[in-house]
Order: structure tokens, then C-alpha cells, then sequence
């Protein structure tokens, strides 16, 4: 009996990312709940740009890859060309979904897209070599704040869960973690959720993953999750910040 | 021929986009094209099909690059300012091999400009809608007729090259209302087996990119890509000729710039001056042959533009700088009279124009 296989969904290719790094945590919780919910065949992935851009090669559904921060606008055309029949998802970081593309973010969401975001905060730029992000906690050493990032002259983090859970089109925003079993459990949970959420046409969900660069961090990557246990997860809790349908339920 | 309907330009561009079995539009508002929005908004939910209002130009492209990528007909519309927003878009189809229909109706520039008639996105349609080595097929509509029929070739080639067709209007085209007649277009199979519409689990995953790291095979896709360019200026340009046969001088003018050009080659020709016209339908592939032609038999060529003269420098390079070509031109929204254009036929008629 086979008790632990690779996910269909995911191919059977080497992922390029860092040691340490979670994208292969996310990427494999993305493409269980796929299989699982034996949506592969109507699956449409949208790849940003950043380090997970080439995620078109290790998921096996159709893919397509997007300008920079345009995955859900992308994703909208992607959608509307046949919403009966096309599950689609994006799959971005946060200098791409929250700098450059939050415009296209905050407005999929207002809209109420019947699409799944899964976004990658880690802090950080990973690409370009780990610069400071719209995420990028006080404080936080960059290769572009060097003496850490000065609030007092370039703002500050933007919490995508907290800001988005403020619109009414948004239908389901939780933000999870992928640095201890409990949590990569939790975050498999909500990812599932928020594609059941599309095939039922109930709207737009978006599910933050907070999670690490051990590389541009500086950092091994048992220190990389210490890092994120002890200053992004008091910055970013973790929690169902909307759900339109327990919402609905309570009421 | 269908009755002929009274339409302006840019409804006409809708009604025929609908025809032509396109069911997506998206689009942001602006002076002097949103008239194809607000069709679209009143059209698409009748019949099944999709209009949205993007919350900026940059999103609407990339909502059409979405549609695009599923093989479907999709377009959107703007005028200059929101064109330049849309070319990183244009520059992602290009390189993705993506078949769009984009509808610039252009007003004057640079900046915010003005909101008044302008060809001056000329370059910007003809030789780079954004970065990277890459062509739209530029399709420039002389009438509401050719809004219309522009549109739906416009889809058709777009389709058979899987690239963007962009029609170069203005906002002259776009707002004048004439009698035109419309038909449902027959919509050529071409292959989309490239599209992404799901896997259904029977094929391997198809992917829509444009991102290529290793630099010989990069350069092998834009080699590709070109051979493709070389086939459509080989087989798609268009043109009209217009009293060219016994010209000595010949005017050249695409748009409205022609429709004037038209009234002024009436009155020389009355003055017993022999002028004629090439009016270039496709500004790219730009009828390169015609000209050259024309160079063996004419004295001079005259260029009409709304702009300091963008066409002109493609008419040159078509002549080969053999004959000389006068700019007749306005800019910044302003149109020039047949009076103007009559005036500097004159002066070529008497040999002055350098």
C-alpha cells in the first residue's frame, strides 16, 4: 500500500528554489488539494514573477505565466472565458502581489472573482536577490534598507489578510504558516477550502502563507523558521481574517 | 449587402467585434473611444458574452491576455495615454504568441494632451508597442465601413498569425457617424491546440508564457517570430490607390488624413494637376512595394498627418530617399484643411517641394 507519493498535480521534476525554502511545501499542498479534489483536468495556474515564476513547469495542469502583480487580472480573463469550467488559480509572492499588483489584488477581491489566490509572504524579494518587500517588517536588513527598514521614510508593512478581509467581495481570506507540522496541516486545510469555494461559486479567496527565504534572510533554514515563529507571526497572526459563509452562518 | 445602419465609428467597431463571435471585452474609460465600452456594457450580457470594466488599463490587458491564452476572441479599446498603460500587455501577447484585437482611437499627445483627433501613435503602433523585438499588425480605418470591416479582419488575422491586431483610429473615425452596412462574420477554424483550457486529464499541460532564460533559444523563438512578420508583409498588406495612374505627384494619407487628402486631390485635379493617392490600410505591413512603384513614376510624394510626421520617415525609407517627400501636416488634436493640403500640391506641382 502506498502511503506517501507525489501529488499528480506536481511534476516529477527537480523545483529550483533554495535549500530550505517552503515554495516545494506550498507548491505540494497546492497540488494535493487539486488532486484531491480531482480538479486537474479544469485546473488553470497562474505563475507570477519572482522566485516561484516558474511554476509552470511543476504543476501539471494548463499554466500560464503573467506580467508582474497582473496574475489576477490574468486570472479574471482566465475565469471568465468559462467560469463553468475552469478552475483558476494564482500563485504569487508578496512583491508582486502586494507592491506592483495590488491594484489588480484589491480589485479581484472587490469584484468577488471566483478565483483562488495563494500568496507567498516571506518578507522579501527572493529574485532579485533579497530586497526589502511591502511585507518587510520594521526593522527587517535588506539589501535595499541596509541599515533595517526605516518607517519614518519608507512606511509601513502592508498586511494583505487584515486589508483585504475589509471588502465585501472578499469571500474567504485566512492566513496560515508552513514552519511546523501543525500549521503545514492547517495551511493544506484553508487551500483546500479556497478552491471547494470556486468549484461552489462562492468567490474570491485568497489564502496568505506566511513563510521563508532562508538565502536572502542570511539565514540557515532552522533559524529561517525560528526567524518567522519569532517576528512575522507576532507581525502577521495567523487566523481566518473573512469567511463570508461562517459570516452567513453566525448571523 | 446588409441594410446600411447609421453608426458612429466606434459602435460600429463594437457591433462588428460581436459578429465576429468576439464575447469578451474589457476595458477602462476614455475620451474619445468609450462609446465601445458603453456598447459592449448595453451587448454582451444579451448574448451570452462578457463585458468588464477594469479598474485601470494595465488590468484590462492582462484580462484580455487571460481570455486570449484560452484561444477565445477577446479585445479591448483605449486612446494614446491608455495605450502606452496597455503596452507591457501588448509587448507579454507578442511574446507569448497570444491573438488579441486592440482599438486605439487615438486623440493628441504627448502627456495627457488633448482630446481632440491625433494620428501621432503612429510610431508607437507601427514600431514598438512596447519593449522587446516584436509587430502588431496596424490596421487603419479610412470610414465607418472600415471600422467595421477592419474589425472583424482585424480578428482573422490575429487568429491566423496568433498575434494582436491593433485598428488605428482616431478620434475623428471613432465619433463621425456614417451609414454602414453589417454582417455576421464567418469565423475561419484555425488551430488552438495551444490554448489553455484545461487538460481534461488527456493531454500534457499546455503553458502561456513568454519567459525564455537560455539565451540561444530566445533568440531562436524571436528568429520564429520574425520569419512570421516576413509571411504577413509578403501576403497581408493593403492599400488603396486613388488616381494613380497618370500622377505625377502622390499623396499619401491613412485615416481621416485621407479623407481630406481626397477633397484636395478633387480640387488640384480640377486645376488640372496630376495627383494621386496611396492610402496605406495596413500601416504595418506598410505597403513598402506600392511606393517603390510609385517612386518610378511620380515626381514627389506628399505626406498628410495628424502629427509632426511619423508616416512620412516609412515613405522615405520606401522610395528609398530617391524622390522627394513633403510633410503636410497638424498636430495636437487639429485637422488640416483640403485648402492646406491643395496648397502644398501646388507648390509640388511647381516643383518646389524638397
Amino acid at each position: 500500500m502506498v502511503v506517501f507519493d507525489k501529488p499528480k498535480s506536481l511534476a516529477d521534476v527537480p523545483l529550483h528554489y533554495c535549500p530550505g525554502c517552503t515554495h516545494g511545501i506550498i507548491h505540494r499542498l497546492v497540488a494535493e488539494a487539486i488532486d484531491e479534489l480531482g480538479i486537474e483536468g479544469q485546473a488553470i495556474g497562474v505563475a507570477p514573477v519572482g522566485c516561484s515564476v516558474l511554476a509552470y513547469n511543476y504543476f501539471t495542469c494548463d499554466m500560464v505565466q503573467a506580467a508582474h502583480g497582473r496574475a489576477p487580472a490574468v486570472a479574471t480573463g482566465l475565469k471568465r472565458a468559462d467560469p463553468d469550467n475552469h478552475i483558476v488559480f494564482t500563485y504569487q509572492g508578496d512583491g508582486d502581489l502586494a507592491s506592483i499588483g495590488m491594484a489588480e489584488t484589491v480589485h479581484a477581491a472587490a469584484r468577488n472573482e471566483n478565483i483562488t489566490i495563494i500568496f507567498v509572504n516571506n518578507a522579501i524579494y527572493g529574485m532579485t536577490g533579497g530586497q526589502m518587500a511591502p511585507t518587510s517588517l520594521p526593522g527587517q536588513v535588506t539589501q535595499t534598507s541596509p541599515y533595517g527598514r526605516d518607517t519614518s521614510h519608507c512606511g509601513f508593512p502592508v498586511k494583505v489578510s487584515e486589508m483585504l478581509a475589509t471588502l465585501d467581495g472578499a469571500g474567504y481570506i485566512e492566513r496560515v504558516a508552513v514552519n511546523n507540522v501543525k500549521n503545514v496541516r492547517n495551511a493544506k486545510k484553508a487551500i483546500k477550502k479556497a478552491f471547494q469555494n470556486q468549484i461552489d461559486k462562492k468567490g474570491f479567496s485568497l489564502i496568505e502563507v506566511v513563510s521563508t527565504c532562508p538565502t536572502n534572510w542570511g539565514m540557515t533554514p532552522v533559524n529561517a523558521l525560528k526567524w518567522l515563529e519569532d517576528n512575522m507571526l507576532p507581525y502577521y497572526p495567523l487566523g481566518v481574517y473573512k469567511d463570508r459563509d461562517a459570516q452567513k452562518e453566525a448571523e | 449587402m446588409a441594410e446600411k445602419v447609421l453608426m458612429k465609428g466606434n459602435e460600429a467597431i463594437a457591433e462588428a467585434a460581436i459578429l465576429a463571435g468576439c464575447r469578451h471585452y474589457f476595458g477602462y474609460l476614455i475620451t474619445p473611444q468609450t462609446e465601445i465600452a458603453a456598447y459592449m456594457a448595453k451587448k454582451m450580457p444579451k448574448i451570452g458574452g462578457c463585458f468588464l470594466q477594469a479598474e485601470s488599463e494595465v488590468a484590462a490587458i492582462n484580462m484580455v491576455y487571460g481570455v486570449a491564452s484560452t484561444g477565445k476572441r477577446v479585445m479591448t479599446s483605449s486612446s494614446s495615454p491608455g495605450i502606452s498603460l496597455k503596452s507591457e500587455g501588448l509587448s507579454y501577447l507578442a511574446g507569448s504568441d497570444l491573438p488579441a484585437l486592440v482599438v486605439n482611437v487615438q486623440r493628441g499627445g504627448p502627456g495627457l494632451g488633448g482630446i481632440q483627433p491625433s494620428q501621432s501613435d503612429y510610431f508607437q503602433a507601427t514600431k514598438g508597442g512596447g519593449h522587446g523585438d516584436f509587430k502588431m499588425i496596424v490596421l487603419a480605418p479610412s470610414s465607418v465601413q472600415e471600422m467595421a470591416s477592419l474589425t472583424v479582419k482585424g480578428f482573422d488575422l490575429a487568429d491566423k498569425y496568433r498575434m494582436t491586431s491593433m485598428i488605428l483610429a482616431d478620434g475623428t473615425m471613432g465619433q463621425m457617424m456614417e451609414p454602414v452596412s453589417l454582417e455576421e462574420a464567418a469565423v475561419a477554424d484555425y488551430d488552438k491546440s495551444w490554448a489553455v483550457t484545461g487538460t481534461k486529464c488527456e493531454r500534457e499541460h499546455n503553458i502561456i508564457n513568454s519567459l525564455s532564460l537560455v539565451p540561444e533559444e530566445l533568440e531562436q523563438l524571436n528568429f520564429k517570430r520574425y520569419e512570421k512578420y516576413k509571411t504577413i508583409e509578403e501576403n497581408e498588406v493593403m492599400y488603396e490607390e486613388y488616381m494613380m495612374e497618370d500622377a505625377d505627384i502622390c499623396v499619401s494619407a491613412f485615416g481621416i488624413a485621407a479623407r481630406v487628402a481626397k477633397n484636395a486631390i478633387a480640387m488640384a485635379r480640377a486645376e488640372g494637376i496630376k495627383v494621386g493617392m496611396i492610402r496605406p490600410i495596413t500601416l504595418w505591413p506598410f505597403p513598402v512595394k506600392a511606393f517603390k512603384a510609385a517612386a518610378e513614376k511620380v515626381n514627389s510624394f506628399i505626406s498628410v498627418e495628424l502629427s509632426m510626421g511619423q508616416m512620412i520617415e516609412d515613405i522615405r525609407a520606401s522610395v528609398e530617399y530617391n524622390k522627394p517627400v513633403t510633410l503636410c501636416n497638424r498636430a495636437g488634436g487639429m485637422i488640416p484643411s483640403p485648402e492646406q493640403v491643395l496648397e502644398v500640391i501646388r507648390e509640388a506641382n511647381k516643383g518646389g517641394n524638397k
